[in-house]
């Protein structure tokens, strides 16, 4: 157990150097920092010995190293746009991406999991065929659309819900600030979850129906009826525990892709998360943003999948290394 | 004689396809008296298991117990409440199936699936359900049953699981044993040692088995009586010796011929000619008439009824129902 999580915390660092390789080229290949720092007057000579000072004469390892070792300290240097650290801006703007992605997330898998084993239990219902009908929308509808639907009918025509922004926030801690403790962040939070959350939560539902479907057909769930046990406990306490193995994997991984296009849905919404401010460093060619954006993205991917990794040996005992008599 | 524990009365279970409707099972009857052990054998798709799944109430839908009734003790089963059917399963009749290393969910410990098993039917402590799991375990046949029930299912062998299977199907101490076919996917070298776990537990606690399987070696050493199945319909049934020794329906008598003795001298075994008829098409009359060598006219315009042979025997053969005329 020791050793596979050795293993996996190893294997973690190689995909993080690999992706700061791809950061780090950002610099190299986007332009030239030195033009989009200095004014038009500069001298050739202030030039170079800008270049020097910040150490962009040196060989390309010597440079990646000094990258890496800055970026593991949280050090991404300075916005060219906003002339603020980097790491602080992505801080004060992580908040809002969090608790979106969170919310949505939630949404996504209760949904998706509860219609996925309401379908799947009663298949030939007339609900079950309206339910994967309108799945399939959910599907195949880009998110900007659904997002767009969403706020015409709830915020335009029914103005239930309002169309941007976060609402009013309060600080919690230090660096922290919440839209979840107040009633205009939290109705604030419904649409852009739900749009964020659609497509993962018919994603996680036409999963766990397959694979609910799939289980009810093994000869133990026919042995446990056999048993005399309830329906409950067959389909729930049964059934439902042996699905859960391949859906934890994909709920994890969907999980790291609704904060990566949390993008889409915060432009739709103007939310300001670090997706938004994402779009804007493009927009403006602000490559330590864009560079810090793809290393925080790829530590949430690579967090998520050691812990997807640690909850399988959680769920499935025959991942465990055996007690040293699985000999009869 | 006494009332029988579960009667089976002229079953018919059918499967709704796009074809139209199968009959897996044709006005099928027979009987087990207490503590009786009842073998069933008939080739594959004859119906045997079929028959066991529907005495449980388990058919799968769209298949359907289309007619027919099934008692136990006295009651009807098939048309009871749902509920009251989980009660009846695991509780009065319980099951053995073909594959323990399927039969066990993966996810929970041994003891986890006695305990819910023992706790769902009886009315007994968390601690004492435990207690009796550890003795069953024990009785079985595992080994330090006491460490090894928080073990998981893949901890165990092949024969140890269909232990571990026997225990769980006997642990709300039920009436009767469905096993189908308990020993088939086992090795050689266990399939004895669990058909006799099976047996002695059994006769211990005074439970009737429904034993089904395609060994007659294991049949004719288990068994009291024994039912011939063939295409969906009971071909012959009776004790097990007569049956064996004077088998009567020509299929039983096919089916004995085919069974290789070292005793006999014969170069070749016996083999009925052709193969069961698929249920879609199943002959006009008697469903086994174009592979029997005595059939005659009779034998292709009417469906012959099990006939009363005197000593508990029952034949579906119109051989025997000649005035004057034997076989």
């Amino acid at each position: 157990m020791l050793a596979f999580i050795i293993r996996r915390l190893f294997q973690s660092v190689i995909v993080m150097l690999a992706v700061a390789l791809v950061s780090f080229s950002l610099f190299r290949f986007v332009g030239d920092p030195i033009a989009s720092m200095v004014g038009q007057e500069t001298t050739l000579a202030e030039r170079a010995a800008l270049r020097d000072a910040l150490g962009l004469n040196d060989p390309f390892l010597v440079q990646f190293w000094s990258f890496v070792a800055r970026a593991a300290q949280g050090d991404f240097g300075i916005s060219y746009r906003l002339q603020q650290p980097v790491m602080e801006l992505i801080l004060s703007r992580l908040p809002a991406t969090l608790e979106l992605a969170m919310i949505s997330g939630i949404f996504a898998f209760l949904f998706g999991v509860g219609f996925g084993v309401y379908t799947a239990l009663k298949r030939r219902g007339w609900l079950s065929n309206a339910i994967m009908t309108v799945s399939l929308i959910g599907v195949s509808l880009p998110t900007f659309l659904i997002g767009v639907l969403l706020i015409w009918v709830f915020a335009v025509e029914l103005q239930m819900l309002p169309s941007f922004g976060r609402g009013d926030v309060v600080p919690v801690g230090d660096w922290w600030r919440t839209g979840l403790l107040t009633q205009s962040g939290r109705m604030s939070l419904i649409l852009p979850a739900i749009t964020l959350g659609l497509y993962q939560m018919t994603l996680i539902m036409r999963l766990v129906r397959a694979e609910m479907l799939e289980v009810l057909r093994t000869d133990y769930i026919k042995f446990a009826r056999a048993r005399g046990l309830t329906n409950r406990a067959v389909n729930f306490g049964h059934a439902l525990k042996n699905t859960m193995v391949p859906v934890i994997t994909i709920t994890g991984l969907q999980l790291g892709s609704i904060i990566a296009f949390s993008i889409i849905t915060e432009t739709v919404f103007q939310w300001p998360g670090v997706g938004a401010l994402f779009i804007r460093s493009v927009q403006f060619v602000d490559v330590p943003v864009m560079a810090a954006y793809l290393m925080l993205i790829a530590l949430i991917f690579v967090v998520i999948n050691l812990i997807v990794d640690l909850l399988y040996y959680a769920v499935d005992p025959r991942l465990r290394v055996s007690r040293s008599h699985a000999r009869h | 004689m006494a009332e029988p524990l579960l009667s089976v009365r002229d079953l018919v279970v059918e499967f709704p396809t796009r074809k139209g409707v199968l009959r897996a099972i044709d006005k099928v009857s027979f009987d087990i008296a207490e503590g009786e052990v009842l073998g069933m054998v008939g080739e594959s798709g004859a119906g045997k298991s079929i028959t066991g799944t529907a005495i449980i109430g388990l058919i799968e839908p769209p298949g359907r117990i289309a007619g027919g009734e099934i008692w136990l003790k006295g009651k009807r089963i098939d048309n009871i409440a749902p509920e009251a059917m989980r009660r009846v399963r695991g509780r009065r009749i319980g099951m053995v199936f073909q594959d323990p290393l399927t039969s066990l969910n993966p996810l929970y410990t041994v003891a986890q699936q006695l305990i819910e098993t023992i706790r769902s039917h009886l009315d007994v402590s968390e601690k004492e359900a435990r207690a009796r799991a550890v003795a069953l375990l024990d009785r079985v046949g595992i080994p330090a049953a006491a460490r090894r029930i928080d073990d998981y299912p893949h901890h165990f062998s092949g024969g140890m699981r269909q232990r571990v299977v026997i225990a769980l199907a006997l642990c709300a101490e039920p009436e009767l044993v469905i096993a189908d076919e308990p020993t088939t996917a086992l090795d050689v070298s266990v399939q004895a040692q669990i058909i006799d776990v099976l047996k002695e537990i059994c006769a211990e606690r005074g439970a009737a088995v429904m034993l089904i399987t395609h060994d007659m070696g294991v049949i004719a050493e288990t068994a009291d009586r024994v039912a011939v199945l063939y295409a969906g319909r009971l071909a012959e049934i009776g004790p097990v010796r007569d049956v064996i020794q004077k088998a009567e329906h020509p299929y039983t008598q096919g089916l004995m011929g085919s069974i290789p003795t070292l005793a006999q001298e014969s170069d070749r075994l016996v083999q009925i000619p052709g193969s069961m008829p698929r249920l879609n098409a199943i002959p006009e009359g008697c469903a086994f008439n174009p592979r029997c060598e005595h059939a005659f006219e009779r034998c292709f315009r009417e469906r012959p009824d099990p006939l009363d042979r005197g000593t508990g025997r029952r034949v579906a053969c119109w051989l025997y129902d000649r005035v004057g005329a034997g076989a």
